[in-house]
């Protein structure tokens, strides 16, 4: 019989987790995937694949859990995504593939992302790992950056018999998915790691503490060390201020430290050198996912959050589940409402943070209602750290050292929309070095057409067969 | 792995050590920066790159002691390794971008403080290849705390030494024969380079603006990643916000607001004291032992 209600997913309890980094979510059991699946109706023309940005086919998949197939299962996604376990649970997937199913017309959506990480766990504890593929076609490509594009890109061209060598600036594979999201939404060493291990397996190299634009350039990468083509996928790593009076006061920082020095550097666990420091009242501004993953981090290091937005609700970009577990783990939200100085006291430290009311107008650039301010409604609210989390554009690092690279006025990369070519031959880009911030799905599609592409240009310019021709 | 070919200690608080790296070594310019990640739990630890030897593919820094991280360095010998050596971070010094024939033309005077001596190093060694020998005023708290003294000289045109105590050179500190130079004696020079605390480029710099000498100063605010990615280590430059990491690490010394950043750099204090109360009975009992075995 199939129930109308989705099959609830355990989660760790709002008191307990608010006091732990371990992750909220803690997936479906085999029973429970079983029943959840078998609600899909296997529809003909499956809404859903329309909305998945890589079009999983998620009825195919969710068939064989039905059936307890996981194996069928994961292959399946594999044909279409190589990160299940990382998608499953980061996803937006209220807004994509379950926005439109339809069970969620009159009842609840099936949760296809639930079963994709249930797959995606599944996989690794069951599966062997991947070889090293069994012929090499003598191609050298070079990939910048090793977020989901990097090593998406890096897998797909890996497999396709090039050479791979993946260049990062941190001391960590992984980008948004090690320094970025939060150890309790995206555990590190059993699902990123993992996946990234298994990158490694197929081949791929990657070399860490490798800044291409200052330790070389594209253009060196190329001529002298002698990459075919080259995979920028440097993302959208730059932190955006609001330029306020008190902006640089001891206390305010961007989002990307305050996760940098939680997330890549561990200073929540005593056993790591890096500190961070958070007080007791901490105001998080901004309303997007990154808002979200600062303001519960801070309170899983002990302090009162209140979110600041300057729209109301329903505009929040973040991801609803996000949301509603960071009200349920008792973070503030102040909608409409909007920083203008920070204030410090005498020793140069944040007291309070200034702000002033906001209503919402007309329709902007973005279809949203554009927040305008009440004049007059100023207002203090005591705070010792103010988080900013305004958004992120391209750092111009591989830019500005690459003559003849085009990029728009936001500083992202100009492509060719289905391949990922840029102004100059050879070299492609995808993810958040050409779109902005945006999401690790549409990071990994648009990284797999820049592979397919790739092997093209190589193969044309050696006049060989390419990989898809035969 | 970073492997430390070679380890020297230039004063008690003062190492140098040269380091296999040879992707930093092929991209090394005087001015640039590295950061040392001492092992797997360690921090990002930025530090200038002081000399680099292309060929043998490796870089040397001086960094003084002051904390847990430093400290960790400190203990490692040559042989061990480095987790993570990340780099050349940073803009070059401005002086590198200037030929031969300008900067034939130009009196180049260096100022540097305490361990800002080596990051004045390499430009003075650069200038000196390029058939340019510059003028050097060097402090230090005391004698003890002087480093490269020779290799400076060896690099440099007039050399002015001061200490706080008096214990080598002129008692005092750097800016008494700066301005000497600058008022009694009347020299000209078309550029300041000065590196060292913020306190020391902070007086030069105070100095110098009323004699309109164009100043330049190496800033070492905090940092994290050092790629411009979180904006740890911005500084007012002029009232406009900069990222030091990638910005810099050099700015002009007159448009520096110098209270900010030393307000800044003084951000983890509290934190880092909790580190170093442990660390300290630490490095005790790790002294007393070294010096049993001497
Ligand atoms: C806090 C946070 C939460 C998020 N939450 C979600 C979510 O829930 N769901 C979702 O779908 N998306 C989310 N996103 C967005 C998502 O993470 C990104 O869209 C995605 O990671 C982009 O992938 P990418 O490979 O293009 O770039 P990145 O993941 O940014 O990777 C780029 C990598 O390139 C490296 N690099 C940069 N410059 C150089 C250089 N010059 N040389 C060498 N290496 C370089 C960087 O160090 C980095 O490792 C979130 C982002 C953040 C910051
Ligand atoms: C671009 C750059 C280049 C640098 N070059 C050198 C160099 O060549 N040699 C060298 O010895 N040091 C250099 N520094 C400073 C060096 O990075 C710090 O001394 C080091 O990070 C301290 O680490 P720690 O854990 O040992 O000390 P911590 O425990 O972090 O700090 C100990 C004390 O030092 C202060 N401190 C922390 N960071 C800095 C800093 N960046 N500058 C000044 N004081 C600080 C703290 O407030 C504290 O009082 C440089 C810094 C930057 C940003
Ligand atoms: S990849 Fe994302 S959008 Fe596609 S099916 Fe999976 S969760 Fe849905
Ligand atoms: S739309 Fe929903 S019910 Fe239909 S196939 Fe997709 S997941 Fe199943
Ligand atoms: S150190 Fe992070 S932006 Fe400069």
């Amino acid at each position: 019989m199939i129930t109308n209600k989705r099959i609830p997913v355990r989660e760790q309890k709002p008191e307990i987790r608010r006091n732990n980094f371990n992750e909220v979510c803690l997936g479906y059991t085999k029973d429970e995937a079983i029943a959840e699946a078998s609600r899909c109706l296997n529809c003909k023309k499956p809404l859903c694949i329309t909305q998945c940005p890589v079009n999983i086919n998620i009825p195919d998949f969710i068939q064989h859990i039905k059936n307890s197939e996981f194996e069928l299962a994961a292959k399946s996604i594999a044909r279409a995504s190589l990160l299940p376990a990382i998608c499953g649970r980061v996803c937006p997937q209220e807004t994509q593939c379950e926005g439109q199913c339809i069970m969620g017309k009159k009842n609840d959506a099936i949760a296809i992302g639930k079963l994709e990480r249930f797959i995606g766990d599944w996989s690794s504890e069951h599966l062997p790992t991947p070889e090293l593929p069994k012929i090499q076609n003598g191609h050298k490509v070079a990939v910048i950056g090793s977020g989901p594009a990097g090593l998406t890109c890096a897998a797909d061209l890996s497999r396709m018999g090039y050479s791979v060598t993946v260049f990062e600036a941190l001391h960590k594979a992984g980008g948004v998915l090690v320094y970025g999201i939060p150890e309790f939404r995206l555990p590190k060493d059993t699902v990123v790691a993992h996946e990234i291990e298994n990158i490694r397996k197929m081949g791929v190299k990657i070399v860490t503490d490798a800044v291409i634009g200052k330790a070389g350039s594209i253009d060196e990468l190329m001529n002298k060390e002698g990459y075919d083509a080259v995979f920028i996928a440097s993302g959208a790593g730059l932190p955006k201020f609001m330029n306020i009076p008190g902006e640089n006061l001891n206390g305010v920082l961007s989002a990307n430290e305050f996760l940098t020095r939680i997330n890549l550097m561990k200073a929540y666990n005593d056993d790591y050198d890096t500190p961070v420091k958070t007080g007791k009242k901490v105001a998080v501004v901004g309303g997007g996912n990154v808002a979200i993953d600062s303001a519960r981090a801070a309170l899983r290091l002990g302090a009162e959050v209140t979110i600041v937005y300057r729209r109301s609700e329903n505009e929040l970009p973040a991801r609803k589940e996000e949301v509603n577990h960071a009200k349920e783990e008792g973070i503030q939200f102040r909608f409409l409402t909007n920083p203008v100085a920070v204030i410090g006291n005498e020793k140069g430290w944040v007291k309070s943070l200034k702000c002033i009311q906001m209503k919402l107008g007309e329709p902007d650039a973005s279809g949203r209602r554009r927040p305008v301010e009440i004049p007059g409604s100023e207002f203090l609210m005591d705070e010792d750290t103010v988080i900013m989390a305004l958004g992120t554009s391209p750092n111009p690092l591989i830019s500005s050292t690459t003559p003849g690279l085009e990029v728009n006025k936001h500083g992202c990369i100009n492509t060719l929309e289905d391949n990922g070519l840029t102004s100059r031959e050879g070299v492609f880009a995808a993810g958040d070095a050409v779109t902005g911030s945006a999401t690790v799905i549409l990071a990994m599609g648009a990284a797999r057409k820049s592979a397919v592409a790739i092997d093209h240009y190589i193969r044309t310019k050696y006049n060989e067969q390419t990989h898809e021709d035969k | 792995m970073f492997v430390i070919l070679e380890k020297k200690r230039l004063n008690p608080d003062v190492l140098e050590m040269k380091v296999s790296a040879p992707r930093v070594a092929e991209f090394a310019q005087p001015g640039q920066f590295v950061i040392v990640i001492p092992d797997k739990t360690g921090e990002r630890v930025p530090l200038t790159i002081c000399d680099y030897d292309r060929k043998a593919g490796s870089v040397t820094i001086v960094f003084q002691v002051v904390g847990l991280s430093t400290r960790k360095m400190a203990r490692l010998e040559k042989g061990d390794a480095f987790a993570d050596f990340v780099g050349p971070l940073g803009k070059s010094s401005e002086l590198i971008s200037e030929s031969p024939e300008e900067l034939s033309g130009k009196n180049i005077l260096f100022i540097a403080g305490g361990v800002g001596a080596a990051p004045i190093y390499p430009q003075m060694k650069w200038l000196n290849s390029h058939g340019k020998k510059a003028d050097l005023i060097l402090g230090a708290r005391d004698a003890g705390q002087l480093i490269l003294v020779k290799e400076l000289k060896e690099n440099a045109n007039k050399v002015f030494i001061t200490t706080n105590d008096g214990s080598a050179g002129t008692k005092g500190f750097v800016t008494g024969p700066l301005n000497d130079l600058l008022l009694n004696r009347s020299c000209h020079y078309d550029r300041i380079i000065a590196i060292g605390p913020l306190i020391m480029m902070k007086s030069v710099a105070d100095l110098t603006r009323s004699f309109n000498v164009k100043t330049i100063v190496s800033l070492n605010p905090l940092m994290i990643d050092g790629t411009g990615m979180c904006g740890a280590c911005r500084v007012t430059i002029g009232n406009q916000t900069k990222f030091t990491c990638v910005d810099g690490p050099e700015f002009d010394g007159h448009l520096v607001n110098f209270e900010e950043a030393m307000r800044r750099q003084a951000m983890y204090k509290p934190e880092e004291k909790e580190h170093d109360h442990l660390c300290n009975m630490d490095l005790a009992v790790e002294e007393s032992h070294s010096k049993s075995l001497k």
